[in-house]
């Protein structure tokens, strides 16, 4: 699987997901810079690391959804390519439009920063079918800007069709149905405040992350 | 010529950012205060002639989320 992570400056999550991605499939991800126009060819997976991409001026991730290689990413996602965001990822996924919904401010003001359980809620997506549905992970998370929020006709929607890929076990940041990860439409685009990338191997004390990288390259490869 | 954006929350988005500003105004012992909301305001310097609808653009393009924020404008001299 031929992989690529977008780094915005101020980015920090971008060098662990990359070994993440390296671990998983066997070879390095080309780490391709925001100002970049063209994703190397032949990409089959994009991942948006988590991070302050421009110092969160504006709103989380506004900045980065307008530079010039996100829209070659949106070009990409329209093809199908899966592409995975990750905290800063999934607020900059938001801000394209290529998910619906915003994140905002945790409605209990704190930066929130420890491992959190998730239930997977769908197992059929292309990213989650390393797990079972239903199932309790604990992943990390770290974040000040988490709160999913959408109106209820779209949390509807999201919810009859399977879009929400996974949620918190408890109320973590006042996210609407305490949703922490959700599909597009077609399903080749996940974002989530959780941090997979942290959880991979038996040093970060879980490895419950690393199913979705294996899981993606069962469904992709 | 100049352009004022206003940008705000809608009516009914969560606002913890103006929580806490209350918090601190009651802290210091102002009383009598109802709500606070926080915004933005983004001073734009454009070109002689821009068009309203240039400026409503922007909002959408970039200034405002319309998902939880709405804008006005309000031009100057």
């Amino acid at each position: 699987m031929k992989t690529a992570v977008i780094v915005f400056p101020g980015s920090n999550c971008d060098r662990d997901l990359a070994v993440a991605l390296e671990q998983v499939t066997g070879r390095a991800p080309a780490m391709v810079w925001h100002r970049d126009t063209e994703l190397p060819d032949g990409t089959d997976f994009i991942g948006i690391p988590g991070g302050f991409s421009y110092g969160d001026y504006l709103r989380s991730g506004a900045m980065a959804a307008r530079s010039p290689i996100v829209r070659a990413v949106i070009d990409a996602a329209s093809r199908g390519v899966p592409v995975l965001g990750v905290c800063n990822g999934f607020q900059v996924l938001t801000e394209t439009g290529l998910l619906p919904g915003a994140l905002m401010r945790n409605a209990g003001i704190s930066f929130v920063s420890r491992p959190v359980e998730l239930t997977v809620e769908n197992s059929q997506t292309l990213f989650t079918s390393g797990y079972e549905a239903g199932e309790t992970i604990r992943i990390p998370l770290a974040h000040h800007d988490g709160n999913y929020q959408a109106d209820e006709a779209t949390l509807d929607r999201l919810e009859q069709d399977g879009r929400v890929a996974f949620r918190y076990a408890e109320e973590v940041n006042g996210s609407a149905r305490r949703i922490a990860g959700i599909v597009n439409d077609a399903g080749n685009v996940l974002g989530m405040m959780p941090h997979p990338e942290r959880a991979i191997e038996p040093a970060h004390g879980r490895t419950d992350g690393r199913r979705l990288f294996e899981g993606l390259l069962e469904t992709v490869a | 010529m100049k352009a004022h954006v206003f940008i705000t929350l809608k009516p009914g988005v969560l606002d913890p950012q103006g929580k806490a500003i209350h918090h601190a105004l009651e802290g210091l012992g102002f009383s009598g205060v109802n709500d606070v909301r926080a915004g933005k305001l983004i001073e734009l310097d454009l070109a002689d002639g821009t068009k309203d609808s240039d400026i409503e653009d922007m909002c959408r393009k970039l200034l405002a989320n319309t998902v939880i924020e709405n804008f006005r404008i309000e031009r100057g001299a």
